[in-house]
């Protein structure tokens, strides 16, 4: 990017998340949805210990940070329908520009629900951790701009705003009950274990739980950050590749097998942690360590 | 003369099986106010879409400042000014907000707080977008369109569906346009618009030119008649109104019969005659000196709005 795509971009930023903050639904999905999420499910899990309160705020940063994608999908989708894509498309900033505030403004906006997250676990709920503060920082920073990335994509080939909301429910679906986010992965049987390590999301969730509760430096992370940050960088250039500013442009079905390639860098992560990982080891040990079913250096067989 | 400000040469354009453009040709000089004057679905909002780099041609050429408009890039883009034919922004911003905003993304940058007085959005500078009345909206457009004080102008339709009072308003402002010399490109299907704002004017149909030259000229090339417009109680037989002393030229569009007269008054005499003789009376009569409405009734059989 030149120094005017960056100037660009920060300019465009600066409006969005002005915008943002007049509008009353973004204060709803994005404070009061992931707040209620966090009080229900620690009410709900009963857990009063330390570990468990981390474990599940971990769960509700993922999904906090998941949903980036959500948000952007819908606003960029009724831009375009809107037709207010079109007057940007006039002046002298490209495709680069715009897509890359969108995922800025969301991360700028996001950070504070993250921080009260973690206030109201830390006041109202007792939890006496911190977390791996530099482990969290980064999962949530880079795993912010990848879930962003993918709901770039999303608006890109979808045409209308239905069909957006039918991809974002399927692929919302997927993210929430496969990765780890709402239920533990250790529970399901070993084949879905092993299908989640194809999910962008679980290196999110799993990454997130355990920096929260504390069970890991920022050098354990490193596949996690890796995953979302190849993800990011092939996910932020098929959108910008796909991205229309037109109402009436028409993806044609081509660029929605092309968005596909976005999941090119978990099949390979998949596969390694399939094959060589100890991903799967390492959610066992930390959700039984949690259960009190094992002490912490004891490991479950996975192979 | 230097080269010319915008160049299209046989511009061609279809989308499907629709031929929207079929070979428009024309020139805008430097500083002049350049019409394309047309019904809706004529292609002049194709064409001006390519020329500000939005669509692709087909074939064809089309140079704005010596530029192509569609590999020329931020380049071009810094060039040009435009008002779409329905500029859209989020509700939520404001009056200032939204010039503020464009202003920053070109290199040269007219005063904001100048533009708010002279579009007279001074006292809305901080009206969300959205609270805006249709006519502040397209002044917005316009003010919008000259963040960067480009060196031309493309109006889509500036005017259309605004009331007469707002339409009023944008004329003074594309009057001072031209009065400061920028080179503008204008579609419209206002006649009175064309007459009043273009240097020169391209009368365009079924995505072709089919007239170009001053509105004064093309007025002349029209047989210099006077239209007559009445409407009747009952309607006459075929042809017998085209028999009348003087009129040239007779048709009839939805129950009113446009005549065309080189003399007036004895047109009008022999018309008060003959529908007397037929116990017929007049329900309304107009008369209207040459305009670009009849050059086009002239070249196309039909009225601008059919």
């Amino acid at each position: 990017m030149g120094t005017n795509a960056l100037s660009h971009t920060w300019t465009l930023t600066q409006a969005r998340m002005r915008l943002a903050m007049r509008n009353r639904a973004f204060f709803f999905f994005s404070l009061v949805m992931p707040l209620v999420f966090l009080f229900g499910a620690l009410l709900i899990s009963g857990k009063n210990s330390t570990g468990w309160i981390a474990y599940i705020l971990g769960a509700i940063l993922t999904l906090t940070v998941m949903g980036s994608f959500w948000g952007l999908s819908v606003q960029l989708v009724t831009f375009r329908e809107q037709g207010i894509l079109r007057r940007f498309r006039l002046a002298p900033i490209g495709a680069g520009p715009m897509l890359a505030s969108s995922i800025l403004s969301n991360y700028f906006l996001m950070i504070p629900t993250v921080a009260i997250e973690i206030i109201i676990c830390r006041s109202v709920f007792h939890m006496h951790t911190w977390g791996n503060v530099g482990a969290i920082f980064l999962l949530i920073t880079i795993g912010s701009a990848t879930f962003s990335a993918f709901g770039l994509i999303v608006a890109s080939v979808t045409n209308t705003m239905q069909e957006t909301q039918i991809i974002n429910q399927l692929i919302w679906m997927a993210f929430l009950s496969l990765s780890g986010a709402s239920i533990p992965l250790a529970i399901f049987p070993l084949w879905i274990q092993r299908m989640a390590l194809f999910m962008p999301a679980t290196y999110l969730a799993t990454g997130l739980e355990a920096a929260m509760t504390n069970r890991i430096t920022v050098g354990d992370i490193v596949t996690d950050v890796a995953a979302l940050s190849i993800g990011l960088l092939v996910a932020f250039e098929v959108s910008r590749q796909l991205f229309r500013w037109e109402p009436e442009a028409k993806v044609p079905s081509r660029a929605k097998v092309w968005a596909l390639a976005a999941m090119i860098p978990f099949l390979f992560f998949g596969t390694w942690e399939n094959v060589a990982g100890t991903r799967l080891i390492r959610i066992h040990q930390d959700f039984q360590a949690l259960s009190g079913r094992i002490k912490p250096d004891q490991s479950p067989r996975i192979h | 003369m230097g080269e010319p400000v915008i160049q299209v040469e046989n511009l061609y354009k279809n989308y499907g099986a629709v031929e929207a453009l079929r070979g428009v040709s024309f020139s805008v000089e430097e500083g002049e106010v350049f019409g394309l004057l047309g019904p809706n679905g004529a292609g002049k909002t194709s064409t001006v879409e390519i020329l500000e780099g939005m669509r692709t041609q087909d074939r064809g050429l089309a140079r704005v400042c010596g530029l192509d408009p569609e590999q020329a890039g931020e380049q071009f883009k810094q060039k040009i000014g435009a008002v779409l034919q329905s500029t859209a922004l989020p509700d939520k911003l404001r009056v200032k907000e939204a010039i503020e905003l464009f202003a920053k993304f070109y290199r040269r940058r007219a005063n904001t707080d100048d533009l708010l007085k002279r579009f007279q959005l001074d006292e809305k500078r901080n009206t969300f977008y959205g609270h805006l009345s249709g006519g502040q909206k397209q002044r917005l457009a316009l003010a919008m369109a000259l963040v960067n004080n480009p060196e031309v102008v493309f109006l889509d339709e500036p005017t259309a569906g605004l009331d007469p009072q707002v339409r009023r308003e944008i004329y003074d402002i594309i009057e001072e346009l031209k009065r400061s010399k920028k080179t503008v490109l204008l579609t419209t299907h206002y006649i009175e618009e064309a007459e009043r704002l273009c240097d020169r004017v391209a009368i365009v149909d079924n995505g072709r030119v089919i007239a170009i030259g001053t509105p004064r000229e093309l007025k002349r090339s029209s047989a210099g008649t006077t239209r007559i417009e009445v409407r009747l109680t009952r309607p006459l037989s075929d042809g017998m109104l085209g028999l009348l002393e003087g009129v040239s030229d007779c048709r009839e569009f939805n129950g009113t019969y446009v005549l065309h007269s080189a003399r007036p008054p004895q047109t009008i005499v022999a018309l008060v005659k003959q529908l007397e003789a037929e116990n017929n009376e007049l329900q309304s009569l107009e008369m209207f000196s040459p305009s670009l409405e009849d050059v086009f009734i002239e070249l196309t059989g039909r009225r601008l709005r059919d």
